[in-house]
């Protein structure tokens, strides 16, 4: 018997991602969620750029690489040209919540029917760990080297709790990885977001709050850690929309 | 064959793209291209295409890029401060080897500019129009006709070549009306591409639409074969047109509404026997450099007649390999000159006969 396999959603090909690095266990709940719903051939995924930009190479379903932030857009489109399909984009903070703001909350407030997968680890990682918007007050990077200032560099963005003011989203949540019990609710998380689509229901984002050992400066443990104790209290786990669970 | 129609440039424009297959515009408001989207909108969604405002001009050739990912025709038309903006979404269309229609309805710049007519975005066509060493196909109409012809022409080879194109029209020519023969109409390709991403359906590896190649090798031969089919692109679409230059000794080069006002200038001119003609790009890349150099062996000068500082002289220059005078009629910031402008040029080459 089977007890644990790697999903047929994703290719042969070696992740380049850090020890630690969870990008590879949201990977891995994003391909089952695929192959659970039998979906690997008609699914188009967009990738971003950032630390994900390789996901193209990752996923086993027909992959579109997008330029930084308009992964949104890029996504609309091709739903537009091929409404049967099923289309997702999968997007790190920098890319999402900065560069891409504009693409994102018009996308949601359209009620685009995409799936779109947000991790937010609260850093640039692939540029070597500069500020993102969702950067913690007084966390440390390569740009704010004595932790952010909020006079200067503002405060971070909660993007569940900001596209929960539009109308037209239908699931916002956020999940984390840091433990078999979370990454156990990111999983239904995500495959929800993915059967909403699939239902024509409209637009879904799951948040996933994600670890980066590397630029955070810890170990894979002590940054899973870091999680619970400083990326939680800021970004609250929950559901922010469900309109199904809406009388 | 379709009836004779009146209509405006702009309009034009979507309805050839209509009848060319496309049934994906998004686009942006901007002044004075407006009626492409107008029309769009109403249009498209009788007809089961789509019709989007996007949120920005960055959204909608990014938009275009996922349409055109799935291997269809899209489109997104703008005028020339909204045109900067899309030269991310264009490098990367050129760097993913997609075709797209941009339709550019130049206003005078730079900055906000104004809103009324010019050719100044020539350079931004035909050198940067984005990111990165590629070519996007440029086709400058000079009429109503020309609109709707160029419209389903820049389709097919942006399609043939896997290059984006653009439709480089001025103001004038989107805001005026004049009779045209509308395309027959075509439907869109049953089967898609390829290379397409449209899902594998479980019949084969993946395919991915993508400009990214960190291996510099890799990249360098994505460069080469691309300009390979540049030269292809080259050698088979150049388009142009000569008018009375059997014997001319003046060569007029000009494209858009100024090709319109130097004809007349020609036709004046040639009343007082002065020998002059024209060659009036339709392709600003490819640029017309063959008839051009073959005019030099002829002709004593040349005059270029642009609604900007004398960007197309450059090419002309590079073309005839500097072997006579070229000189400038020109008119900027909107301004367009007339008729009786451009034969005091002529006059003035003449005497000074080359």
């Amino acid at each position: 018997m089977v007890v644990f396999e790697k999903p047929k959603a994703l290719t042969d090909k070696v992740f380049h991602y850090c020890p630690g690095c969870t990008h590879g266990i949201i990977h891995r709940l994003v391909a089952e969620a695929i192959d659970e719903l039998d979906i690997e051939g008609k699914t188009i995924g967009v990738a971003p750029v950032g630390c994900a930009v390789l996901a193209y190479d990752y996923f086993a379903c027909d992959m579109i690489e997008a330029a930084h932030g308009r992964a949104p857009a890029v996504a609309t489109g091709v739903k537009r040209s091929m409404p049967d399909r099923v289309v997702f984009a999968y997007q790190g903070d920098g890319d999402l919540a900065s560069i891409g703001m504009c693409e994102t909350v018009s996308t949601a407030a359209r009620g685009e029917n995409v799936t779109i997968i947000f991790v937010n680890n609260a850093i640039y990682g692939m540029t070597g760990g500069q500020m993102a918007p969702t950067s913690l007050i007084g966390q440390v990077t390569q740009t704010s080297p004595y932790g952010r200032d909020p006079k200067t560099q503002g405060y971070p963005i909660r993007v569940c709790e900001l596209l929960a003011t539009l109308d037209a989203p239908q699931y916002l949540e956020r999940v984390t990885v840091n433990s078999v019990k979370n990454v156990r609710n990111a999983k239904k998380a995500i495959k929800k977001a993915f059967q909403n689509q699939i239902e024509g229901k409209g637009f879904s984002l799951v948040e996933v709050v994600s670890a980066c050992p590397t630029n955070w400066g810890m170990t894979p443990q002590k940054a899973l850690e870091w999680i619970d104790e400083k990326m939680l209290p800021q970004y609250p786990l929950g559901c922010y929309r469900d309109k199904d669970q809406e009388v | 064959m379709q009836e004779k129609t009146l209509m405006k440039g702009n309009e034009a424009i979507a309805e050839a793209a209509i009848l060319a297959g496309c049934r994906h515009y998004f686009g942006y408001p901007i002044t004075p291209q407006t009626e492409v989207a107008a029309y769009m909108a109403k249009k498209m969604p009788k007809i089961g295409g789509t019709f989007l405002q996007a949120e920005s001009e960055i959204a909608a050739i990014n938009m275009v890029y996922g349409v055109a990912s799935t291997g269809k025709l899209a489109m997104t038309s703008s005028s020339s401060p909204g045109i900067a903006l899309k030269t991310e979404g264009i490098s990367y269309l050129a760097g993913a080897d997609l075709p797209a229609l941009i339709v550019n309805v130049q206003r005078g710049g730079p900055g906000l500019g104004g809103i009324q007519p010019s050719q100044s975005d020539y350079f931004l066509a035909t050198r940067g129009p984005g990111h990165g060493d590629f070519h996007v196909l440029v086709l400058a109409p000079a009429s109503v006709q020309e609109m709707a012809d160029l419209t389903g022409k820049a389709f097919q080879l942006a399609m043939k070549y896997r290059m984006p194109a653009m439709l480089l029209a001025d103001g004038t020519m989107g805001q005026m009306m004049e009779p045209v023969v509308l395309p027959e109409p075509k439907n869109p390709a049953a089967q898609p591409p390829a290379w397409a991403a449209v899902g594998t359906e479980g019949k084969r590896a993946h395919n991915v639409v993508n400009s990214l190649y960190l291996d510099p090798l890799t990249l360098e031969r994505t460069n080469f074969e691309r300009f390979q089919r540049y030269a292809q692109a080259e050698r088979e679409e150049t388009m142009w047109e000569e008018f009375m230059m059997e014997d001319a000794e003046i060569c007029v080069v000009s494209c858009g509404i100024t090709a319109r006002v130097s004809r007349n200038a020609i036709v004046e001119a040639r009343k007082r026997g002065i020998k002059v003609g024209m060659i009036r790009p339709i392709t600003l890349w490819p640029f017309p450099k063959k008839p051009l150099f073959a005019a030099a062996e002829k002709v004593k000068s040349f005059l270029c007649v642009e609604l900007n500082m004398g960007q197309m002289k450059q090419d002309v220059e590079l073309a005839i390999r500097c072997k006579r005078p070229v000189d400038l009629c020109c008119r900027v910031g909107g301004m367009i000159p007339s008729p009786d402008e451009v034969l005091q040029k002529i006059v003035k080459a003449n005497e000074q006969g080359g």
